[in-house]
């Protein structure tokens, strides 16, 4: 394989600097991601050519995903109680480490050797694989991305197409090496390679994981959404299914996923809709023949609860996990999803992530962004994603003085020294004496502007003033007109 | 205290003082835009699962028998999975019959556990019933039954499916208000053979379920 690649070992959130640049110089992740991103960018607009219709519904999603962030408790509460009185069980979690207790006791309960999964964010979150397997038990993704990325012990890159990295070359060395397969670079050959290994892993399986894509409240549902149907296979083959998913996926109605389903898949894929929509509201019920035995479902907070509290920050709670602020970011599609050393990459990752991990292990994440806006531009529910970027921003630089606990890891880039300067500038662009006396030694000795200006000067010229300041310029212009 | 309790203290605390916004939900919005004619409805369905690599073939209520079991024979299949305690299974059975068809039914009549490696192995087609059909995103409905269970549309290879032209709604929301309440233990909307894109985006079909879709339209039903 030429192209380098990050280890999941070697990336942290902390180290997200370093591995950008690293990232940046691998010639062939650079090329695989744009030509992906601009795939997705093209498929999405054309699965959305009416700009009225589109916006409009963008605009609904943003009030069915607020409403229902308004009354979320409640709603988490009415879901839990149908839920229940379907046969579902439902477990509560504050952090991963309980959320891992959980599915580990019911796999233990269940004498559970081996676990297939389905495509869940959250699972990584938990880093559930890891936790799984500490214990003896065979945790594997089924998801063909996924599997692909867990074969050579990768982190998902993006969240709708964790493998978009590599291409088939890659893939098909890796199936070379991993699976003792003989190399092809045919997508076909190597997709039912797979899918002829993965099948016996269903066939086998003690218990299916799952994440959620819409909880519906009213009707105690849980709606997943897929193309590759590995999903239903985990939810349905083995005796146990436990989905795992944060508290603020749960939607009022059924209708209410109407809209949001419409808009998740035209802006994740440009696909009118997914192949399969799995609706599961009970285990198998007497008389059925399949489906499983138990349905457990697993709520978790990592830090929601947190982004929950401010009223601005809450709307980082909006995102259904499309992917569409990754496709069209330019960072991100240059430096792909692992440099961000999180779970979530990309735009979203950078605002959600401060929440689950801490502003202090994900201190540049506010930063590595342009503020371009295309990210906001194509939220379907309408995520003012850089205006979150400038609070989480100021929130990492507030000082230990400043009232009001937001965030954990907050001030985390506070420095005394900077706030001082900024303090002199803020004097000095305030008093007019000093300001004039200021642009007129800046005008005059523009010359001595050292050429090396550290960090600014490694990719800039340096700035030079002009021989006037606009001040003077504008004043001697109009003496000369009158 | 629990973990839930201290999530929805927590949750509670800062919506401290708030009223929770009225319901937004505007039907014209997800409605208006996927509106078609009834003749429409058909086409559009049929154009958008041709699409997605699925066979959509046109049929009536005395004929659909006979050009199943045709389809059947032109892929060289001589297994089908079917339910015999549904109308349409009944009727194909009783084709297969009376027109001595060597095709083997096997019906899905005993938990998964019994016949699991079997199904996985050597079921290589099913027929199934469709609850209604979706014009605008080219979507069946699908609710497993006892008869019908969830696997049937979803193990085999093939997925043959039959449609009545007559349940085929505009859209999705217009689906919904006929759905079944409460909510069966799974309801499914299929929108073709499965497929991913996962490898450099080159779309493949027959990812983890069925390599193939077919739908038997009835369009005097």
């Amino acid at each position: 394989m030429n192209s380098q690649r990050i280890h999941a070992v070697d990336v942290t959130a902390r180290n997200l600097k370093a591995n950008a640049r690293l990232s940046l110089k691998d010639q062939q992740l650079r090329n695989n991601m744009r030509s992906a991103m601009d795939s997705l960018i093209s498929k999405r607009i054309i699965s959305m050519p009416d700009e009225d219709e589109r916006e409009n519904l963008r605009e609904l999603g943003n009030k069915v995903r607020a409403r229902a962030l308004s009354e979320l408790p409640d709603l988490l509460e009415l879901l839990e109680a149908n839920l229940i009185k379907q046969g579902i069980q439902v477990h509560w979690a504050s952090s991963t480490d309980e959320a891992n207790a959980i599915v580990l006791k019911i796999a233990q309960t269940r004498n559970a050797k081996q676990v297939i999964k389905g495509k869940s964010m959250v699972s990584e979150e938990m880093a559930m694989n890891e936790h799984l397997t500490e214990h003896g038990i065979e945790a594997l993704e089924s998801d063909m991305g996924e599997y692909i990325i867990q074969l050579d012990n990768e982190k998902p890159t993006h969240i709708i197409m964790p493998a978009i990295h590599k291409n088939a070359e890659q893939v098909g060395r890796l199936f070379e090496h991993r699976l003792a397969l003989p190399y092809t670079n045919d997508v076909d050959s190597l997709i039912q390679s797979a899918r002829g290994i993965l099948r016996e892993k269903f066939f086998h399986a003690d218990i299916g994981i799952s994440g959620v894509n819409f909880a519906v409240a009213e009707t105690g549902t849980l709606l997943l959404v897929e193309n590759e149907g590995n999903g239903r296979m985990s939810t349905t083959v083995p005796p146990v299914h436990i989905a795992v998913t944060g508290i603020e996926k749960v939607v009022a109605n059924l209708q209410d996923t109407v809209p949001l389903l419409s808009l998740l898949t035209r802006s994740a894929l440009g696909q009118g809709i997914t192949t399969y929509v799995n609706m599961i509201s009970a285990p198998r019920q007497p008389g059925e023949l399949d489906g499983p035995e138990e349905v457990h479902l697993v709520l978790l907070d990592n830090g929601r609860s947190q982004a929950f509290a401010d009223s601005e920050l809450r709307q980082t709670l909006n995102c259904i996990r499309c992917g569409a602020c990754m496709n069209h970011c330019p960072v991100y599609t240059r430096i792909g999803g692992q440099a961000y050393g999180t779970v979530y990459p990309g735009p979203i990752g950078k605002i959600i992530s401060p929440h689950l991990l801490g502003l202090e292990n994900t201190p540049d994440h506010p930063s590595a962004s342009s503020l371009c806006g295309a990210c906001g531009e194509v939220c379907p529910v309408k995520i003012p994603i850089p205006a979150l970027l400038r609070r989480l921003r100021e929130e990492n630089v507030k000082s230990p003085q400043q009232t009001g606990q937001v965030m954990d890891g907050q001030g985390s880039r506070y420095s005394a020294k900077e706030r001082l300067l900024w303090k002199g500038w803020q004097y000095f662009n305030s008093v007019p004496l000093l300001y004039k006396a200021g642009t007129f030694m800046a005008t005059r000795f523009g010359g001595l502007t050292p050429k090396n200006l550290g960090p600014w000067t490694q990719n800039h010229s340096a700035p030079k003033p002009a021989a006037r300041s606009l001040h003077e310029l504008a004043k001697a212009h109009l003496e000369k007109k009158s | 205290m629990s973990a839930r309790d201290k999530i929805l203290a927590s949750l509670r605390s800062s919506l401290e003082g708030t009223t929770p916004i009225a319901d937004p939900f505007d039907a014209t919005l997800v409605d208006e835009p996927w509106r078609y004619a009834p003749a429409e409805r058909v086409t559009r369905l049929k154009e958008l699962m041709t699409a997605v690599h699925s066979e959509v073939l046109l049929t009536n209520s005395h004929e659909w028998p006979k050009l199943l079991a045709d389809v059947l024979a032109a892929r060289k299949i001589n297994k089908l999975l079917i339910a015999p305690t549904t109308a349409h299974g009944q009727a194909f059975s009783k084709h297969c019959q009376t027109t001595q068809n060597p095709l083997q039914l096997l019906a899905y009549d005993r938990p998964i556990e019994e016949w699991k490696r079997e199904l996985f192995d050597d079921v290589p087609a099913s027929f199934t019933g469709t609850l209604a059909g979706i014009a605008a995103t080219g979507t069946l409905v699908v609710q497993p039954s006892s008869d019908e269970p969830r696997l049937m549309s979803l193990v085999p290879p093939l997925h043959i499916a039959l449609l009545n032209a007559s349940q085929i709604y505009d859209n999705l929301y217009q689906a919904q208000q006929h759905w079944p309440k409460p909510m069966p233990s799974n309801l499914l909307l299929i929108s073709g053979p499965s497929k991913t894109a996962d490898i450099e985006q080159v779309l493949a079909y027959g990812a983890h379920g069925p390599k193939d879709l077919i739908v038997l339209i009835v369009e005097d039903a």
